[in-house]
């Protein structure tokens, strides 16, 4: 076994370890976390999850999703000028999170957010998008960055399935360090088939996470 | 109840008390199951269903009351935790209350350890006084001025309901035994608990077979007179097959579950338009299986406090 496939395998097992042990019985017994429409969740991957960001807690919950064989396969994408301010906080969000450095500013050719994207989804890597681009508060949703309708355009086959997650910000808001625990909910809505232009693609995903917001639970 | 079985009163009052609830629960069964036999009206299903969940309830509290004293008290603290945690996602909260929130949380083992080490003169104070004092100054210093008032009181409503006034049942589970009695504190939570539950069964019950008038018309349009007195009656009757949980004489326990039955009443009452002004239909949304904990402790939020004052008073100096 070479260097890195060991050290990919270690950091696999921390992530596998800080899910059971810490962060999986804190979202059920401490958050208690409820799960709407599981079943519209692809069984393969790769597939895209887009969802509405309020708050840290939103990537636990979307990775709380997911067995914990399948984690190595799912990527949060995250801002790297957050996620990279320093060592010890890149080191812990890809090793306990698995995440994607994705970069908001300063953006190279070789280094572009996108290309990062369709390498992963190339690779069988899923993503955990939020299109918003950062935390907002509330109910009102930013104008979500085209970067998930050019991903549908380079590779339609990726399913696109929308999520609605609810009452994380007020838990864990943004700028918080400890939660309280208000009852969260995270809803899943079927995946989407998109066409037509890129500002329709993005159209019809925005709408697909509202409905789940104003729609209630879906059935 | 007790002259039919000898060594009946040589068991400990405990397991008397589990034992009368499993006779309970086996005759509830039993009906719920003829009934279905005869009719397949859904409410007959969701009927089998609660009976279900009171075999859990009842082997969870067992479980919880019988062990270990401490674990009675984590238990009874978690009972307040979940109940707090529904109330305050139910609030419409600022976003400026996220401190005073925490605060409120944290409360909730401090309040649970004044009981473990029965400082009373704390336990009494510490959520009227100083988490009266210690919520709006932490919200002043956030210094969003605007909803303040609403905010304060909101929370420590919460707080005093399903903190304090549940926490007098893990209080009083750690009071000693009553002087030339055998009763104890374990043996009056086990009382009080089933009073007011009971009460609340059958005041179901009543009101199903025989409501017609309604009592709270606007708060809680299911309950009614017919329910609330009988309910009342029944459960008074039932108390005198528990009273060796008691130092109650015959007479008194008559009026203690009097007084508990219609404190529990009121607690359901006041949970309700707690609820209907939140639209408890939403409620429901976030909470799968009808309302939760709130719902089944509502009545000893109030039946709970008045109980253990008595107790206290009475059968205590």
């Amino acid at each position: 076994m070479s260097a890195t496939s060991t050290t990919t395998s270690l950091r696999h097992l921390a992530q596998a370890a800080f899910a059971l042990l810490f962060l999986r019985p804190f979202l059920k017994l401490f958050i208690g976390l409820r799960v709407y429409g599981r079943e519209h969740l692809p069984e393969r991957d790769p597939f895209i999850l887009v969802a509405n960001h309020s708050s840290h807690l939103d990537t636990a919950a979307l990775l709380d999703l997911f067995p914990i064989a399948r984690l190595r396969r799912i990527r949060p994408c995250a801002a790297a000028d957050y996620f990279e301010r320093t060592r010890t906080i890149s080191f812990l969000s890809r090793t306990l999170f698995n995440v994607l450095p994705i970069h908001r500013t300063g953006i190279q050719a070789e280094d572009h957010p996108l290309r990062r994207m369709r390498q992963a989804l190339e690779r069988g890597e899923s993503l955990l998008l939020f299109p918003e681009g950062t935390r907002g508060r509330g109910r009102e949703m930013a104008p979500f960055k085209p970067g998930v309708a050019c991903l549908a355009e380079q590779l339609p086959h990726v399913p696109i399935v929308p999520a609605y997650l609810i009452n994380m910000g007020r838990a864990l808001p943004k700028g918080e360090f400890l939660p309280v625990p208000f009852f969260c909910e995270v809803r899943i809505g079927a995946p989407l088939r998109l066409s037509g232009s890129r500002a329709e693609m993005l159209g019809a995903v925005r709408a697909a996470v509202e409905a789940l917001r104003d729609r209630g639970r879906p059935s | 109840m007790s002259a039919g079985f000898p060594g009946w009163s040589a068991l400990s009052p405990v397991v008397r008390m589990a034992a009368i609830i499993v006779v309970l629960l086996v005759v509830a069964t039993i009906t719920v199951r003829l009934l279905r036999r005869r009719s397949a009206r859904p409410g007959f299903a969701e009927l089998a269903a609660r009976v279900r969940s009171w075999w859990i309830m009842a082997a969870v509290f067992f479980a919880a009351i019988a062990v270990d004293q401490r674990l009675s008290l984590v238990f009874f603290g978690l009972l307040s935790f979940w109940a707090l945690k529904e109330y305050v996602t139910l609030l419409p909260t600022r976003r400026a209350d996220h401190r005073a929130l925490l605060w409120s949380f944290l409360a909730v083992p401090v309040q649970y350890y004044w009981a473990a080490i029965q400082w009373y003169g704390m336990f009494i104070i510490f959520i009227p006084v100083y988490m009266f004092l210690l919520l709006p100054l932490q919200l002043m210093l956030i210094g969003l001025t605007s909803g303040f008032v609403a905010s304060a009181a909101q929370i420590q409503w919460g707080l005093m309901a399903f903190v304090f006034g549940l926490s007098h049942l893990g209080y009083l589970l750690t009071m000693p035994a009553v002087a030339g009695s055998p009763a104890n504190g374990r043996s009056l939570v086990l009382f009080v608990v089933f009073v007011t539950e009971m009460s609340d069964v059958l005041q179901y019950v009543w009101g199903k077979l025989v409501g017609r008038h309604k009592i709270l018309p606007t708060v809680s349009p299911h309950k009614t007179w017919e329910g609330f007195l009988g309910g009342i009656a029944t459960t008074a009757l039932l108390s005198l097959a528990v009273r060796f949980l008691t130092p109650f004489s015959l007479a008194e326990t008559l009026g203690v579950t009097l007084l508990v039955t219609v404190l529990g009443f009121c607690g359901g009452g006041v949970m309700s338009a707690v609820k209907r002004d939140f639209r408890v239909k939403d409620f429901g949304a976030l909470i799968p299986g009808h309302g939760g904990m709130l719902d089944r402790v509502d009545s000893l939020c109030y039946a709970a406090p008045v109980f253990f004052h008595y107790v206290r008073y009475f059968h205590y100096h």
